[in-house]
């Protein structure tokens, strides 16, 4: 397992760290330069204005950015010590240990069992199917509420009840880590609250890294937190890490006048 | 930053609230125009129908309900005339059949792959290529399937020269397109995020497709299906050429059978005169092919509204 980059070693142990990213789409570079551990049964928070490549490098753990044609990474991003791009790893198996949260809820036009159901039949689960569908409801804090209409699509569910279906669903294939592109940028603040307290509970079993352009919700769910900007070379814009550290540190002592300017509101 | 632009401010000077004569007008006489080009069309169905159901009651008078729908042949021109419908409905149906059995999967198959596996560059050259199939004239799949499909499986199989299967598997290549290019539509209209949502999930390339996209393209899917059944029902020179005249009984895809096309065909060919009961008897089966296409378009209607609000 690869310690030697790691940001805080008192903090915990890195599942996930990356050395040298950069992410291309086509030629543009999007991000780059990214060297940064993200540490086992924590949450981590990545935050910074729009378009600074907080989704582009979420979504490049675990590969989903193989679905968009040109998009291309280099340096390398190992979890659990292997490379993740490496030729004989097959993304397939990739998602199915590191789960993902989209910014839209976007529930299968399908039951709301079959939501739950489908990510764990192709994940070849073989145990009673009503009990894991149960239980995922109930870790997403939604099961009282659908418990009597699983059979009703999971779009007739409300917007923030459908983003908590959705992370049932992720962790019905019993992922790892999971990653949340701005899960509540869509939701009601309740529905929010309800999400971030879900989040608390999940970290035991799980590794969370989340985007937000919130602060305060980062602060208040985030053990680690990331700030990213955008940088200017040869007129291009790219996206950087600026400073990674614990929450309250990148909240309360930003080492970087940009992170402070950001955390305090005074961007731009 | 809003400099003043004198050009918009010279405009601004003219404008009135007042109603302005002229351009009522103008706007009265296009709706007008645009009402008369879609009176057209609804008209001509009209008439077509009228002119179809007026004859087809005469036939009514002369032959009853029960001889039309209990009896077993079909021999309005000859001698010993019977008026049982099944046969030439049975002709129709069993060609169609093969024809679907071909055109369903192919067409499906098609749609998946370009919407799903092919690259962008590649779908939109063989998107056109596909869709070829669909301006070969009709004639052409006749002969196709008469003097070579034919030969062709009769190294094999014992066919008749005349047969339901030839006609029904050169048929069913002509409908892939149909077929493909109305799914290929509806499987692209599947939003991303959904196909994203299964592959975050672990989900193979054959999973997102038979499993998310084909089940969110529902009512689309179907809707080509059903619309390649249309096509097939009403297609005429193929079974013309290609799959005899015999009214027959049969499922047996190796006999010759007659369409109700090709019914109307043969006798609409030959000379048959005006107000004779075998010139009455096209308008009957013309009403029967109408009223099966339309109940297909109102079944497929029905399931686009039923599958309607999937996504939304
Ligand atoms: N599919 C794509 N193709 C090309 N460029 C993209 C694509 N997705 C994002 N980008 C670009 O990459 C940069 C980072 O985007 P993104 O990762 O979405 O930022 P963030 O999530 O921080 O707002 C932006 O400049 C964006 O325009
Ligand atoms: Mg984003």
């Amino acid at each position: 397992m690869q310690l030697t980059h790691q940001t805080s070693t008192a903090q915990g142990t890195s599942i996930i760290s990356t050395q040298d990213v950069n992410i291309f789409y086509g030629s543009f570079l999007a991000v780059k330069q990214i060297n940064l551990d993200i540490l086992r049964n924590k949450i981590t928070a990545f935050i910074g204005p729009s378009g600074c490549g907080k989704s582009t490098l979420l979504r490049a753990f675990n590969r989903l950015n193989d679905l968009i044609v040109g998009a291309r990474v280099d340096g390398t991003i190992s979890y659990k010590g292997r490379n993740l791009y490496a030729p004989e790893i097959d993304p397939v198996e990739v998602r199915r240990q590191i789960g993902m949260v989209f910014q839209r809820p976007n529930p299968f036009p399908k039951s709301i069992y079959e939501n739950i159901a489908f990510g764990a039949r192709i994940n070849g689960y073989r145990g009673d199917m009503d009990e894991l569908v149960e239980r995922s409801l109930r870790q997403a804090a939604i099961w009282d509420e659908v418990k009597d209409k699983l059979k009703q699509s999971g779009l007739s569910l409300s917007g923030g009840q459908q983003q908590r279906l959705c992370i049932a669903r992720a962790m019905a294939v019993q992922p790892e880590v999971i990653l949340m592109d701005e899960p509540a940028s869509a939701l009601d603040p309740i529905s929010t609250l309800r999400i971030e307290d879900l989040m608390q509970e999940l970290k035991e079993q799980y590794t969370i890294i989340i985007v937000t352009h919130n602060m305060q919700q980062a602060s208040r769910v985030a053990d680690m937190t990331a700030f990213f900007n955008v940088e200017l070379t040869d007129g291009k814009r790219s996206g950087c890490l600026v400073e990674y550290d614990k929450t309250e540190q990148i909240f309360q002592n930003p080492q970087q006048q940009s992170t402070q300017e950001y955390v305090t509101g005074r961007f731009g | 930053m809003e400099t003043p632009n004198p050009v918009s401010l010279s405009i601004r000077r003219e404008r009135t609230l007042e109603k302005s004569v002229t351009r009522g007008i103008k706007e009265k006489i296009i709706a007008l125009v645009l009402l008369g080009c879609a009176l057209v069309s609804v008209l001509t169905t009209l008439g077509i129908i009228l002119t179809l159901f007026e004859v087809t009651v005469e036939f009514f008078q002369e032959v009853s309900f029960a001889q039309f729908f209990l009896d077993t042949r079909w021999t309005p021109l000859f001698a010993d005339q019977h008026f049982g419908i099944w046969p030439l409905i049975n002709g129709t149906l069993l060609i169609s059949a093969i024809a679907m059995l071909v055109a369903v999967p192919l067409g499906l198959a098609a749609a998946a792959y370009l919407s799903e596996y092919a690259s962008h560059r590649l779908a939109s050259t063989l998107r056109p290529a596909l869709e070829l199939l669909a301006g070969v004239p009709t004639v052409v799949y006749g002969y196709f399937a008469l003097t070579y499909v034919t030969p062709l499986l009769r190294n094999f199989i014992p066919l008749d020269v005349f047969n339901a299967l030839s006609s029904g598997l050169v048929m069913g290549i002509m409908i892939i397109p149909t077929v493909g290019s109305i799914s290929l539509d509806s499987l692209r209209a599947v939003p991303s995020s959904l196909r994203e949502a299964a592959y975050g999930l672990g989900a193979t390339k054959m999973e997102v497709t038979t499993q998310v996209v084909f089940p969110a393209a529902l009512s689309g899917i179907a809707a080509s299906i059903i619309l390649g059944i249309s096509r097939a029902v009403g297609e005429t020179m193929i079974v013309v050429i290609a799959a005899g005249q015999q009214p027959r009984l049969t499922l047996n895809p190796a006999e010759q059978v007659a369409a109700m096309t090709a019914y109307i065909a043969q006798v609409a060919a030959g000379d048959t005169p005006r107000g004779t009961i075998g010139y009455k008897t096209l308008f009957a089966v013309g009403s029967t092919l109408f009223l099966i296409t339309l109940l297909l378009n109102i079944i497929s209607y029905l399931i686009a509204q039923r599958f309607r609000e999937v996504y939304d």
